[in-house]
């Protein structure tokens, strides 16, 4: 329970920086990008608020033996640079600045009460399952070919 | 359409995004890369994870309502996007992040502070596809 509890605590503050920086406003997002137009720098400070705090803060839970509620860190270990890693991240930046949501200024977003939010995450998640119906298909076919 | 330069709100707002991060780590031991929590959920309900990755988008879900009950007003957002193009946006959102294995809290925070390559790469390369797609939008085709 404690484990749900300190869950949705962290989301809901997460979700109100999210909120406050303005991330969920694709207004404020696009016009970041639109450095040629109306270009609003705000989400620059955003980004350096968000790394100072948690590339100091990481220093001291890394000196911890364990999570208070878990037995280990759970950490990306890749280090390859692949193609798969650039395409997919070209194409999520194509997606971000056709639609001004990013996956984590669209959740909070859905608490507005607007359709918008709802259009775009319709549309997210079903990106979503195309890529782990299509990757999971591409994968099985190699795992055959190598068996 | 202009939008106010807001330093501070950003500073402040950016910070309890690093309060949060920190926070995941130091309770949970995991990475607040939203792509991975709601990609996580995709995954049947009985998987041991699904539990607290639904509290935590409950929990991000709730915030303009909070945010709503401390100031007095729900928050304001303009969406200056065409449906059709939010819905493509949003499609090609979802497929980018999934093959990135992040977004702009995964990668962008948690990944940079931890100064992995991959992070650095895939952030550097989503924030160019983004001000090249929204330069292309609005100064070429004229928006």
């Amino acid at each position: 329970m404690s484990k749900l509890l300190s869950a949705f605590a962290i989301g809901l503050v997460f979700g109100l920086g999210i909120t406050i920086a303005g991330m969920s406003n694709p207004a404020k997002v696009l016009n970041f990008f639109d450095i040629a137009g109306t270009w609003d720098p705000s989400l620059a400070f955003v980004m350096g608020g968000a790394l100072l705090v948690t590339a100091i803060g990481y220093q001291f839970v890394f000196k911890m033996d364990h999570p208070l509620l878990a037995s280990g860190f759970s950490l990306p270990t890749r280090t390859d640079l692949d193609v798969r890693l650039m395409g997919g991240s070209a194409v999520f930046g194509i997606g971000w600045g056709l639609s001004g949501f990013c996956p984590g200024g669209l959740v909070p977003a859905l608490g507005l009460g607007r359709i918008e939010p709802v259009v775009a995450a319709t549309a997210l998640i079903a990106g979503m399952i195309a890529v782990r119906v299509v990757t999971n298909g591409a994968d099985r076919k190699f795992a055959a070919s190598n068996r | 359409m202009t939008t106010e330069f807001t330093p501070f709100a950003a500073l402040l707002g950016g910070s309890l995004i690093g309060v949060a991060t920190v926070a995941l780590m130091a309770v949970h031991g995991r990475i607040a890369g939203i792509t991975g929590i709601v990609g996580g959920l995709l995954a049947a309900p009985t998987s041991a994870d699904w539990a607290w990755r639904a509290a935590f988008v409950a929990g991000m879900i709730a915030s303009p309502l909070a945010l709503a009950l401390m100031t007095g007003q729900m928050p304001a957002i303009s969406v200056p996007v065409h449906p059709v193009l939010l819905a493509v946006g949003g499609f090609l959102v979802g497929i980018g992040a999934s093959l990135g294995t992040g977004c702009t809290s995964g990668h962008g925070v948690c990944g940079i502070s931890r100064l992995s390559a991959r992070s650095i790469v895939a952030t550097l390369t989503f924030m160019a596809t983004g001000l090249v797609t929204v330069f292309v939008v609005r100064h070429v085709f004229g928006g």
